[in-house]
């Protein structure tokens, strides 16, 4: 089971591999949108990459609550429990 | 006594004779679709590669269409249109409920009486009839099958709305399948999955439409239709982009290694790859999950054409085939998937 810390490193690598955005800027109160940028289609491709990462479900229904980086990790460490 | 039936001979595979395209006569350009949502070129780029789209004119029918690619795909398959023993159009926008677009094309070509029959499989009718075209050869049921996939999606779509419309063109392509001593088409990977119904589709049924059109009768001033019908009147499509891609890249990859599995090759064997021309974003992806080698030529006719169903996948192997002519002969993995949800994917050899 990874930490908050793993996954918030491990959701940077995802993101920075998706769009190219420095890891740095991968930070829990930026919101994938407004601050990165990131569109509905790269954010499905980070979800489906984060689920092969920490092995877990995260249901389409839930895609849209992820508003920033922390709902994410929040959301992932929740579903690793 | 116990009478045994007869059984007609089977043939040992069948091929792809010949292939035919016709493409809606209007180009539509982004800045046009900018006249109609709040959006621009480069975010239309940027999320779909789409540069422009072909659209048929008002005078110009999905039969017109059909009966265009039908032509060139019987001539270059040299087969007269009297020999053909099946005709099979894949529409889920030809505007009769019944009789069949394949019945009233049959007649147009020349085709009577052969048996004639519509598919409703949506952008994964093409490889439906493939599937189909493919057993009615192989069990000897008939030598020339006639699969085409025709759609004039810009007649049910609202050009403001944001989820599908402006990505979708008009046109239709066609291949005539025939008798073969090897296989030309492989085992076909293909189903559904109703519990995404709702994911792709129309805004409401033709029960609707009629029940508007009922209160209407009833309504000369108009003023009770006006507030009960916010929907619009005509149904049109609309999907959820974001369930549809993540079914698109992560379930269909699956769904065309399968495919390459059940054919016996592996993607190395391949000379293209030809998936249903949907998003250009999933091309990329889907070739990203393949680990398709670079000498792998892949469909990219969506930039030119839009997103046009079931007739995506022949236009875009129509394309691909006039520009890189040495394809021909060659192995493509063709895979289709859409409304339904349903899906279909085929190896094929080039004709």
């Amino acid at each position: 089971m990874a930490s908050n810390e793993e996954i918030l490193a491990g959701l940077a690598d995802i993101v920075n591999e998706e769009t190219g955005l420095e890891a740095d800027a991968v930070q829990l109160d930026k919101s994938f949108t407004d601050d990165l940028d990131i569109d509905s289609i790269s954010m499905m491709t980070i979800v489906v990459n984060a689920e092969e990462k920490f092995d877990v479900k995260i249901p389409d229904e839930e895609v849209k609550n992820l508003k920033t980086v922390g709902d994410a990790v929040n959301y992932i460490a929740g579903a690793q429990a | 006594m116990t009478a045994t039936l007869n059984q007609k001979p089977t043939n040992p595979g069948s091929r792809i004779l010949g292939l035919g395209a016709f493409r809606g006569d209007v180009v539509v350009t982004n800045e046009d679709v900018c006249e109609w949502i709040d959006s621009s070129d480069e975010w239309i780029r940027q999320r779909t590669g789409i540069v422009t789209r072909r659209r048929a004119s008002a005078d110009v029918s999905l039969l017109d269409m059909a009966e265009g690619a039908a032509r060139e795909a019987l001539e270059r398959a040299g087969i007269e249109a009297g020999q053909l023993g099946a005709v099979i159009v894949s529409t889920v926008t030809f505007p009769y409920a019944t009789p069949s677009a394949a019945a009233a094309l049959a007649e147009r070509i020349g085709a009577t009486p052969a048996p004639a029959f519509d598919i409703s499989a949506a952008c994964a009718g093409y490889c439906y009839g493939i599937a189909q075209g493919d057993s009615l050869v192989r069990s000897g049921t008939a030598d020339y099958v006639l699969v085409i996939g025709a759609e004039k999606l810009s007649d049910v779509i609202d050009n403001h709305e944001r989820t599908i419309s402006f990505l979708l063109g008009d046109g239709a392509g066609a291949v005539v399948l025939g008798p073969s001593e090897t296989p030309g088409v492989s085992p076909s990977v293909w189903g559904s999955d109703g519990a995404k119904w709702d994911t792709i589709g129309m805004t409401h049924s033709m029960l609707d439409l009629r029940d508007i059109a009922v209160a209407a009768e009833n309504d000369p001033e108009g003023t009770a239709l006006v507030a009960e019908t916010e929907a619009k009147l005509w149904p049109t499509l609309r999907q959820d982009g974001q369930t549809v891609f993540r079914w698109a890249v992560w379930s269909m990859a699956k769904v065309a290694k399968q495919a390459l599995e059940d054919a016996g090759i592996t993607s190395e064997d391949l000379s293209a790859f030809i998936p249903h021309q949907a998003n250009m974003r999933i091309i990329d992806e889907m070739v990203k999950q393949l680990k398709l080698p670079d000498t792998v030529a892949v469909g990219r006719d969506i930039a030119d054409m839009g997103n046009t169903s079931a007739a995506s996948i022949p236009l875009a192997m129509h394309r691909l085939l006039e520009e890189q002519p040495e394809l021909s002969g060659g192995l493509a993995l063709q895979i289709g998937f859409g409304a339904g949800l349903v899906f279909g994917a085929q190896v094929v050899r080039l004709p």
